[in-house]
């Protein structure tokens, strides 16, 4: 039912996108055929129209946008726009002495996709000047006065605030979130490694190769890697969150029951994980459990064991090692907003469940459980994408290690998708097969968060538990 | 009923006994942390030792830190605070106005942008580090210029992060908005005099979530900053005194810089717990 309704959304969404860009082509023949000479002059130079009718602000704007616009691929986009097919085609050379350098298929990628960008970004000015000029034409007939351009000014104050509030932080996240990620996705189809680094050498479009290697199981493939790294960051992820959502309940409830004192100074000593920056707490830890560490000393010294326990550095011991520690980095979490939403029961559904003769897990069984899953639904879910990519707890631990023979690309037991990222990144920069990875990150995440959430009963009944 | 009693007092007690247990497990690194950082250099060595209790107590490690001939971790720590404030500052208003205008205004492309910055959001931060290296590059902001670049990409990412602060902005009742718009108020007036004043519980929230961040940024300020040791922040400085085999006597000044790391974040934290427990269990559950 979730998943028809879904699928009805999307198809509405995909027609109203089509109905809105026929409209959008029809209004633009429209004005031109209806519009006056100020209008279809306007067509050519943005902001004329306004400019003549008074409209100042809105004019000079636009044609602002218009100049900055050729000034940019004039001096600077062109040259790299030109080439974003090949990537560049002129290898850098040493003659003699001196290198002489050729084409960077770095930039040429990079502020290609800029200038793709900077393409659409005009076209919707383009629209919007034209739009622009037949209201101002529509006013002007029905005898009516332009706002004058202190109006238009104070507008971004008051009916236009959102545009002033919005215009700095969706430019920041557009430098410096979606180009990079463009960038980066398109990087994928390319064969840019360290055989390939620019400025020396060029890279170029490879098609799906990245792609066939990643699924790849025999020769120099890396499939059999991905799949046991995959698994390896799933069964994390659920363990990890799970066993925090259930811990971290029951050491809330835990304080949380009547006869127990000192409340405040229990949450206090287990909210110190929160607080400590993690790199001091993680990295403590993680010498602490090392083979010379505080914990394999003492269980030597009082005879406990002979030789040290390989914490970090047996692969299966590590694994589990991993998921006790973020147990104890993680339970806090769960404490504290557990320890809200457990005072929202109503007292009187345990009282009549105890008149009932119901026992203390009975209870916790079909009151508590049921509206805690309910309440948290969502945070769950973000949890698991969170512990997806949560580098933190394994990179400051293991650094992915212990290392394996059987995995290719210096993968290592404990790696997930996201430290083998950026390995490839920083260390080996293979970011060609970094951006796949990267690429399947997203597309597990996404796949995850929508199945779940559609899933969820606080998403499908609101209501339910009112 | 006397049997419901001593069923209550062993019932507590146990709860008593599994909270020490907790605490000690809790605590434990911590107090480590701690004695460690006070073994003396001198006369102890400096890296891992089989026990907890130092023999000789010595500030050793904190003078060596304190000395700039031999370290940088003053240098460090000052980028450290110097980041963490412009991010705070900065990261907080960017969030308030998009949270303000998300919450508030109805304009086309709204729910579009919604989206799509959530379907941003699933995509892996460090996939771009390369892409924002060579973007900060272009700008010179990095190594020598590295700490400009930090505070410039966590802002400038920063408003996609506006869930919590626009749903407690949702619970605002929209009658006073209007109330005062019908009195002439305008939008930014309604923003400026009204709504901020009244989310002092979330405006403190997402500053102090915005002030521990930088603490332990760890990858992309060593990837922005590689090289060059003046402009590290302490979580790179120290994670290499860490990791480095060579730096293995500097166990105990790691200690040592933890602890003075620790101390003011996590007072900071104390004393502020209240609104971030209130900002965390709203965001968990709004999702």
């Amino acid at each position: 039912m979730a998943a028809q309704s879904a699928d009805n959304s999307k198809k509405s969404a995909v027609s109203t996108f089509f109905n809105a860009l026929g409209k959008g082509l029809k209004d633009i023949g429209v004005i031109f055929v209806e519009g006056d000479i100020k209008t279809k002059l306007s067509y050519i130079i943005f902001g004329l129209g306004p400019i003549l009718r008074g409209q100042i602000l809105t004019g000079v704007a636009m044609l602002l946008c218009e100049g900055l616009f050729i000034w940019f691929m004039a001096s600077f986009g062109w040259q790299y726009l030109s080439k974003l097919s090949t990537l560049g085609t002129i290898a850098t050379k040493k003659v003699g002495r001196k290198t002489v350098y050729g084409d960077n298929s770095f930039l040429i990628l990079l502020f290609g996709v800029l200038c793709i960008f900077a393409i659409i970004a005009i076209i919707a000015v383009w629209y919007m000047n034209i739009r622009e000029n037949r209201k101002e034409e529509l006013l002007l007939k029905n005898g009516k006065k332009l706002p004058s351009n202190k109006e238009v000014f104070l507008s971004l104050f008051d009916k236009n605030f959102d545009k002033t509030l919005l215009a700095l932080p969706v430019t920041g996240v557009f430098v410096f979130t979606v180009l990079p990620i463009v960038f980066m996705i398109l990087v994928a189809f390319t064969n840019y490694d360290k055989n390939h680094q620019s400025p020396t050498n060029l890279f170029t479009w490879v098609g799906l190769e990245n792609f066939k290697n990643i699924v790849s199981f025999s020769g120099a493939g890396i499939g059999s890697t991905f799949i046991q790294v995959l698994l390896w960051t799933l069964v994390w992820a659920f363990l990890a969150t799970f066993t925090n959502y259930f811990l971290g309940l029951a050491v809330a409830m835990l304080i949380n029951k009547k006869g127990i004192k000192f409340k405040k100074l229990w949450r206090t000593i287990l909210v110190l994980t929160i607080a400590v920056p993690q790199f001091v707490s993680l990295l403590y830890v993680m010498k602490m459990f090392a083979n010379d560490g505080l914990i394999n000393g003492y269980l030597i010294k009082w005879g406990i064991i002979k030789t040290y326990i390989p914490f970090w550095t047996d692969p299966m011991l590590a694994r589990i090692t991993i998921i006790i520690v973020n147990i104890w980095i993680g339970i806090p979490y769960m404490m504290l907003i557990a320890t809200g939403l457990l005072m929202n029961i109503p007292e009187d559904l345990y009282e009549s469940a105890r008149i009932d003769g119901a026992n203390p897990w009975q209870m916790f069984r079909s009151i508590t459980l049921p509206y805690m899953l309910f309440v948290t639904g969502p945070f769950l879910l973000t949890q698991f994408t969170g512990n997806l990519n949560n580098f933190n707890v394994i990179y400051l631990l293991t650094q992915g290690k212990p290392q394996s023979v059987n995995l290719a690309e210096k993968a290592g037991n404990t790696d997930l998708l996201i430290t083998w990222l950026y390995k490839m990144t920083v260390n080996d920069t293979n970011y060609r097969m970094a951006a796949v990875i990267g690429i399947m990150v997203f597309v597990v995440t996404a796949v995850i968060s929508l199945v779940v959430y559609n899933m969820l009963p606080s998403v499908r009944d609101e209501e339910g538990f009112q | 009923m006397k049997s419901y009693k001593t069923k209550r007092t062993i019932s507590n007690a146990l709860g008593y006994i599994v909270l020490i247990i907790i605490s000690i497990i809790w605590l434990f690194p911590f107090v480590g942390l701690v004695l460690q950082s006070f073994r003396s250099y001198a006369t102890e060595y400096g890296g891992m030792v089989d026990y907890l209790v130092p023999k000789h107590f010595s500030l050793d490690n904190y003078k060596f830190l304190f000395d700039a001939g031999q370290t940088n971790y003053i240098l460090w720590y000052k980028n450290t605070i110097t980041i963490a404030f412009f991010v705070t500052l900065l990261q907080t208003i960017v969030i308030l106005c998009v949270s303000y205008a998300l919450s508030r205004m109805r304009f086309t492309g709204r729910t579009f942008l919604m989206r799509f910055w959530l379907i941003l959001g699933m995509f892996p931060g460090f996939l771009t580090m390369i892409c924002l290296y060579f973007l900060l590059k272009q700008f010179g902001l990095t190594q020598a210029g590295a700490i400009p670049g930090l505070i410039l990409v966590s802002v400038a990412s920063s408003g996609m992060g506006y869930y919590v602060c626009k749903g407690y902005f949702d619970t605002i009742p929209k009658a006073l908005d209007e109330a005062a718009r019908i009195d002439g108020a305008t939008r930014a007036r309604i923003f400026f005099t009204m709504i901020i004043p009244m989310s002092k519980p979330i405006i403190i929230y997402t500053a102090l979530v915005a002030f521990m961040a930088p603490w332990c940024d760890y990858v992309f300020a060593s990837y922005v900053a590689f090289g060059h040791d003046s402009s590290y922040n302490v979580a790179v400085g120290m994670t290499r005194w860490v990791w480095t085999n060579d730096y293995q006597g500097y166990f105990t000044r790691f200690c040592a810089g933890g602890v003075l790391v620790a101390i003011p974040v996590t007072l900071l934290f104390m004393f502020l717990q209240k609104y971030y427990v209130e900002g965390v269990t709203g965001g968990a559950v709004k999702g």
